[in-house]
């Protein structure tokens, strides 16, 4: 295993996509407690579930006082893009048994994005392992923070937390939107969920969006 | 085992699932346009709902509160590019700011 300047630089941006995405476990660290889940809850969701938006689609729909079941299929059906990952991976790091489920759990959307980046196997593999890992221990790390610092406030309302974790979904969504369907295809979705919301129990209003994903992802 | 539990254990265990039939399966079996577009979609329509909810439901009214001010501000930070600390932390502020002076 030489060093070379190349390794390096993969590391260099792994390393840096790592930490600024473990920043955002702060945000979801006090979204999972002033959802009302206890700071262990939240940090096993991290460990254990490590996905984001699924983490964050957990809290915010058992937080509304909607079911666990609504809860686990929101969360599955944001976790399926993970499964193309795995696809895309595969066949660039050829593992089999404890290191296939060991890559298995940081196929997440940074190690796959950064591995996409190099421009040859061995590239992408450390890329992989080194954004994978590095996102793992920091997105953990900050988690646990955010779980401390929020369980210490009170009211949620009186610092903007509240606030804070819509903010923290546009921040997810917001690269997504790459052309105007997209933003109608958003619009509608929150259209039809804030309909749902005063005549269904909490959860469905935004599982039952997928219908319009189904609908928008068909028609053309 | 509370519901928290179970949509806790229960997630994490359907995370893993979805991550490992991906290292696992033959690529032609999840791999059709329709699909990939509808896939491509289904987080827009999810993180969508949820913002629209969390901005303006409480419990089962709609409200319009110091949340969505919040919110507002946040987007107006992601379209100037500012990073994801900025548009969380600018939110917040502002929502407090609201909350706590109105």
């Amino acid at each position: 295993m030489s060093i070379n300047p190349n390794r390096k630089q993969v590391d260099r941006t792994a390393l840096s996509v790592a930490f600024t995405v473990g920043l955002y476990g702060a945000a979801f660290g006090a979204a999972g407690v002033t959802a009302g889940f206890s700071i262990l809850q939240t940090c096993l969701l991290s460990i254990l579930l490590f996905s984001g938006a699924s983490q964050f689609a957990v809290v915010g729909i058992m937080g509304a006082g909607g079911s666990a079941v609504s809860a686990i299929a929101t969360a599955t059906l944001l976790g399926f893009r993970n499964a193309l990952y795995g696809l895309q991976m595969a066949p660039i790091l050829k593992v089999k048994g404890l290191k296939r489920i060991l890559a298995a759990q940081i196929t997440i959307d940074e190690s796959t994005a950064v591995a996409t980046l190099q421009e040859n196997d061995a590239d992408r593999r450390r890329g992989f392992y080194v954004t994978g890992i590095g996102v793992f221990v920091f997105w953990n790390l900050f988690t646990f923070l955010g779980a401390l610092g929020a369980s210490a406030i009170g009211d949620p309302a009186v610092w903007g937390l509240d606030a804070a974790v819509p903010a923290a979904f546009c921040g997810l969504i917001w690269p997504r939107l790459k052309n105007k369907t997209h933003f109608i295809v958003s619009a509608v979705a929150i259209a039809w969920a804030l309909l749902l919301t005063p005549i269904t129990p909490a959860g469905i209003p935004i599982i039952t969006t997928v219908i319009l994903a189904v609908i928008f992802g068909l028609k053309k | 085992m509370s519901a928290i539990w179970i949509a806790v254990l229960g997630a994490s265990f359907t995370a893993f699932l979805n991550k490992y039939i991906g290292h696992s399966v033959p690529e032609k079996w999840l791999n059709r346009p329709s699909f990939m577009r509808i896939n491509a979609l289904v987080p827009i329509v999810l993180l969508s709902a949820l913002v629209g909810v969390q901005t303006f439901a409480n419990k089962k009214d709609l409200v319009i509160d110091q949340r969505a001010a919040g919110v507002l501000v946040a987007l107006v930070a992601l379209k100037f590019k500012a990073p994801f600390p900025v548009v969380v932390i600018s939110a917040a502020i502002t929502s407090a700011a609201i909350y706590n002076w109105f």
